[in-house]
C-alpha cells in the first residue's frame, strides 16, 4: 500500500505529516510540560483541562531540577488534532510554563509507568501468579503466606496486560503512577 | 537601590516606581497597613469606590482610556470575591489590570479566619496569573513581575495576595529592574515568511476584507495609525468587532461599520462573500462568526494575534501570524511597499460596487416618530450633539450597547469602553468613572439601560465625592430590552421577568446622590435636554424614556450564517430554529 493512500491521521510515525488539522479522529498524545515549581502550578494545569473540557488520561508530576525549581508534568490526553493543538497552545501561555513538548510527534520517545499490585490467594493460583510475574519481569516487594505485592514497570499497555492476567488470580488492589515519558537520543528537550 | 522598609511601604513604593498615579480601592481589615501608607503620601491618588466590583470596572475604564494598566486595592475575603467579576471581564477583553488584595496573616491561612477566602484559588481561572506572597523580601519583585505579566503579550488581569503580617514585616525593597526577571516574554515580531505570504495574497485578492478587533487598540496608538495607513494604501474595506471600534475612524472612506450579531448588513455580507479575510487582533468570537460551518466559506483567512491559543481555536486559518499587531503591521506595510504596493484594482472595483449595493439597504434605518423617543433617534442626537467634544463613551450591556455601537462614531482608539466578551451588566457606571478620573476635562458619557444602570449605581456616590462629571445617559424602556427581544423571538412572547417593575425615579435618585437629574420623554425636547446634560458641570443622570418594544436590528439569529440576517421590520416568527435555540 502506498503511503499516500493511507487514511489521514492513520500513521503517527510517518516521515510526512498526513494528518488534516480538521480531522475528527481522536488521537492520544503524551505531552511533557516543564514548569516553575511554584505553589498552584499543578492546579493551573488541571484547571485548564477541567475548565475547557479536555481529557486527562494520565498525569504525573515531580520536581526534576531542585536548584532551578523546575518540575516536569507528563500528561497523556486524547482529542482531535485541533483539540491537541489547542491544549498545547493553552498550556504554553500559562505564565510559569517554560516549555511544552508533544512527545508523540517530536520523534521517538520512551514511556514508562510503575504499578504495584496486591494479589491474594493460595495453592495453584499463587504459583501461577508468581510464574506470570516472572514472565512480565515484575518483582515481589512484599509477601505474606496469602499475598504478594508485585512491582512492575513498563509501557502502560504492558501493565494493563499484567493487570488483566492477575485479576482471576486474586487481584486485591492496584496502585499506578501514571506515565513518565522522555525522548530517545542524546538531545534534551528543554 | 535596595532599601529596608515594611511590606506596606513596599506596595506604595512599587506602585510609584511603576508610574502608577491612581488606585481604585476599598479598605478593610487585611489591607489597613497599606491604607496607612497611602494616607502618608500624595503621589498616588486613591479613588474610594462604593463596591469592589466598581473598583475593577473603574480600573478597566481607566486602562482602556489611557492604555496604562488599571490598579485595584481590595481587602481579603469579600473584598477579593467582589473583584472576581471585574477580573473575569478584564480577562475576556484583555485589559491590563493589577489587583492587590489583603489576606489574613500567613499563620492564619487555612483556619477559616475572619474574612479569609482562598483568593488565589478563586481567582486562578479569572486571572492571567496570580501570586500569594508569604515573604516580605519577595513582595517588591512580585509586584514588579505582576506589572510585567499584566501588560506584556496579551494583556490581562493579575492578582497579588498579600497577608497582613507580610505588610507589617520589614524586608528589602528592590526597584524594578530593566532586565527581565523570570522567563515570561511573549514574542512580538511576526514571522516574515508568513507576513510575506499574506502580502502575496493581498496583491491578488479580488474580494478582501480587514476584520479588526481589540488587539489593535491594545497594541497602542501606533498600531491604529499603521492600520489606517494600510487601509488607505490598499483601499480594502474594513470592519471591526465591538472591542475594536475606533482603531479605524467611523468617518473613514473604507469603513463598513461593526460586524457580528448586530453588525451592519454590508459588513457581515462582506465577511461572508470575501475571498481574503485578514483578521487583525480579533478572535473569531461566536458573536462574530454565527454558524461556524457556514462562516465565510469561500475565503482564505489570515489571522494576526499575539496569543497562539487564539489562532485555530474556533476557525481554521490558512495564514497564521503570531505577533503583536503593531509590529506585524509595520513589517507588513514595509514588505507590501517594497514589492510595489500592488493590489488587484479591477477586482477591488467590482468588490466595492457589490458592497455599495449592500450599503444601499441602509440596514440601520428605523421607523421614527414624533410621539415618543426611539432609542436609535436618541443615539443619533447624542452623536450629533457630542461628536465635537473630547468625548469618551462607556456602555452597559444590552440593546442600548448595540445601538451605541451602531450609531455613535468613533474616530480614535481608546475612546470606547464596553464589556464585550463577558457582557457584564453594571460595567458602564464604574467604567465611566475610571475614564473620567484619567481624563478630568473630557466629556465622559455612559450609555446605559435602566436595568444595567441599577447594577452598580452606588458608584454615583464615587462620582459625586471626587467631582467626576460623568453623564449617565439611560435609554429607559422599563425592560431588560435584549432579554425581552430574545423572549419575543425564541420563547413565544412570554416575557418572563424582563419587565423592570418598580424602577426608581431617576431624577430623584440623581438628586439623592448629589447629582443632577434630567427627564425627557419627548423627541422635540431631546436636543435641549442633551445640551443641558453636556453643559452641566457635574455628574448627571439622564432618564431618556424611549419606545418600550423596539428591537435591535440588524440581527443574525443564533445558529444562522452571516447571509441570513434579519433586518428591521422583518418578520421574526421562527427566526431562531431549534438548533439555534440552545445557543446564547
Amino acid at each position: 500500500m502506498s503511503a499516500l493512500s493511507l487514511k489521514k491521521g492513520a500513521s503517527r510515525k510517518s516521515a510526512y505529516d498526513l494528518k488534516s488539522p480538521l480531522s475528527d479522529v481522536l488521537e492520544t498524545h503524551t505531552i511533557a510540560v516543564l514548569v516553575d515549581n511554584e505553589a498552584g502550578v499543578l492546579a493551573r494545569v488541571i484547571g485548564l483541562f477541567s475548565g475547557r473540557g479536555y481529557n486527562i488520561d494520565s498525569l504525573t508530576v515531580a520536581e526534576v531540577d531542585h536548584t532551578g525549581h523546575l518540575s516536569r508534568i507528563t500528561i497523556v490526553t486524547t482529542g482531535t488534532p485541533a483539540v491537541i493543538q489547542q491544549i498545547k497552545a493553552q498550556l504554553a501561555r500559562i505564565v510559569p510554563v517554560h516549555d511544552v513538548h508533544d512527545l508523540t510527534v517530536e520523534g521517538p520517545s520512551v514511556e514508562r509507568e510503575l504499578a504495584m499490585l496486591k494479589v491474594g490467594g493460595s495453592g495453584e493460583k499463587r504459583v501461577e501468579a508468581m510464574r506470570l510475574a516472572e514472565i512480565f519481569r515484575a518483582s515481589v516487594v512484599d509477601t505474606t503466606l496469602e499475598s504478594f505485592v508485585f512491582e512492575i514497570t513498563g509501557a502502560p499497555d504492558k501493565i494493563d496486560a499484567f493487570v488483566d492476567l492477575m485479576r482471576p488470580l486474586g487481584l486485591i488492589e492496584i496502585a499506578r503512577t501514571g506515565v513518565a515519558a522522555i525522548s530517545r537520543g542524546v538531545k534534551a528537550q528543554t | 537601590m535596595t532599601r529596608q522598609m515594611t511590606g506596606a511601604q513596599m506596595v506604595v513604593q512599587a506602585l510609584k516606581d511603576q508610574g502608577v498615579d491612581t488606585v481604585f480601592g476599598y479598605p478593610g481589615g487585611a489591607v489597613l497597613p497599606i491604607y496607612d501608607e497611602i494616607f502618608k503620601q500624595n503621589d498616588i491618588r486613591h479613588i474610594l469606590v462604593r463596591h469592589e466590583q466598581g473598583a475593577t470596572h473603574a480600573a478597566e475604564g481607566y486602562a482602556r482610556s489611557t492604555g496604562k494598566p488599571g490598579v485595584v486595592l481590595v481587602t481579603s475575603g469579600p473584598g477579593a470575591t467582589n473583584a472576581v467579576t471585574g477580573m473575569t471581564d478584564a480577562l475576556m477583553d484583555s485589559i491590563p489590570m493589577i489587583v492587590l488584595s489583603g489576606q489574613v496573616p500567613t499563620f492564619m491561612i487555612g483556619t477559616d479566619g475572619f474574612q479569609e477566602a482562598d483568593t488565589v484559588g478563586i481567582t486562578r481561572p479569572c486571572s492571567k496569573h496570580n501570586w500569594l506572597v508569604k515573604d516580605t523580601d519577595k513582595l517588591a519583585q512580585t509586584i514588579h513581575q505582576a506589572f510585567h505579566v499584566a501588560t506584556s503579550g496579551r494583556p490581562g488581569p493579575v492578582l497579588v495576595d498579600i497577608p497582613k503580617d507580610v505588610q507589617f514585616a520589614t524586608g528589602t525593597y528592590k526597584p524594578p529592574s530593566k532586565t527581565l526577571t523570570g522567563h515570561y516574554n511573549p514574542q512580538v515580531k511576526g514571522d516574515i515568511a508568513a507576513i510575506t505570504e499574506l502580502v502575496e495574497a493581498m496583491e491578488t485578492a479580488e474580494r478582501p476584507v480587514f476584520y479588526t478587533g481589540g488587539g489593535v487598540i491594545n497594541s497602542g496608538v501606533a498600531a491604529s495609525q499603521l492600520l489606517r495607513e494600510l487601509v488607505a494604501g490598499t483601499g480594502f474595506p474594513i470592519t471591526s468587532t465591538l472591542m475594536g471600534l475606533g482603531a479605524y475612524p467611523a468617518s473613514g472612506d473604507n469603513w463598513l461599520g461593526m460586524l457580528g450579531m448586530h453588525g451592519t448588513y454590508e459588513a457581515n455580507l462582506a465577511m461572508h462573500d470575501c475571498d481574503l479575510m485578514i483578521n487583525i487582533g480579533a478572535r473569531f468570537d461566536d458573536r462574530i462568526t454565527g454558524r461556524i460551518d457556514a462562516f465565510s466559506p469561500k475565503s482564505r483567512k489570515a489571522h494576526i494575534d499575539i496569543d497562539a491559543s487564539s489562532i485555530n481555536k474556533v476557525i481554521h486559518v490558512d495564514i497564521p501570524i503570531l505577533g503583536d499587531v503593531g509590529h506585524v503591521l509595520e513589517d507588513l506595510l514595509k514588505i507590501w511597499k517594497s514589492r510595489g504596493r500592488k493590489t488587484n484594482a479591477a477586482g477591488l472595483k467590482k468588490w466595492w460596487s457589490t458592497i455599495e449595493t449592500w450599503r444601499a439597504k441602509d440596514c440601520l434605518s428605523y421607523k421614527n416618530t414624533d410621539k415618543l423617543i426611539k432609542p436609535q433617534y436618541a443615539m443619533q442626537r447624542l452623536e450629533a450633539l457630542t461628536k465635537g467634544y473630547d468625548r469618551y463613551i462607556a456602555t452597559e450591556v444590552g440593546q442600548h450597547q448595540m445601538w451605541a455601537a451602531q450609531f455613535l462614531g468613533f474616530e480614535d482608539p481608546n475612546r470606547w469602553m464596553t464589556s464585550g466578551g463577558l457582557g457584564t451588566m453594571g460595567y458602564g457606571v464604574p467604567a465611566s468613572i475610571g475614564a473620567q478620573v484619567a481624563h478630568p476635562d473630557a466629556l465622559v458619557i455612559n450609555v446605559a439601560g435602566d436595568a444595567s444602570f441599577l447594577m452598580n449605581m452606588q458608584e454615583m456616590g464615587t462620582a459625586t465625592q471626587f467631582r467626576l462629571p460623568v453623564k449617565q445617559f439611560i435609554l429607559n424602556n422599563e425592560r431588560l430590552g435584549m432579554v425581552r427581544q430574545w423572549q419575543e423571538l425564541l420563547h413565544g412572547e412570554r416575557y418572563s421577568h424582563s419587565w423592570s417593575e418598580a424602577l426608581p425615579d431617576f431624577v430623584k435618585l440623581a438628586e439623592a446622590f448629589g447629582a443632577k437629574g434630567i427627564y425627557c420623554d419627548n423627541p422635540a425636547d431631546l436636543d435641549d435636554a442633551i445640551m443641558e446634560m453636556i453643559n452641566h458641570d457635574g455628574p448627571v443622570i439622564f432618564d431618556c424614556v424611549v419606545e418600550k418594544h423596539e428591537n435591535c436590528f440588524p440581527m443574525i439569529p443564533s445558529g444562522k450564517p452571516h447571509n441570513e440576517m434579519l433586518l428591521g421590520e422583518a418578520s421574526t416568527a421562527g427566526a431562531i430554529e431549534t438548533g439555534g435555540a440552545v445557543l446564547v
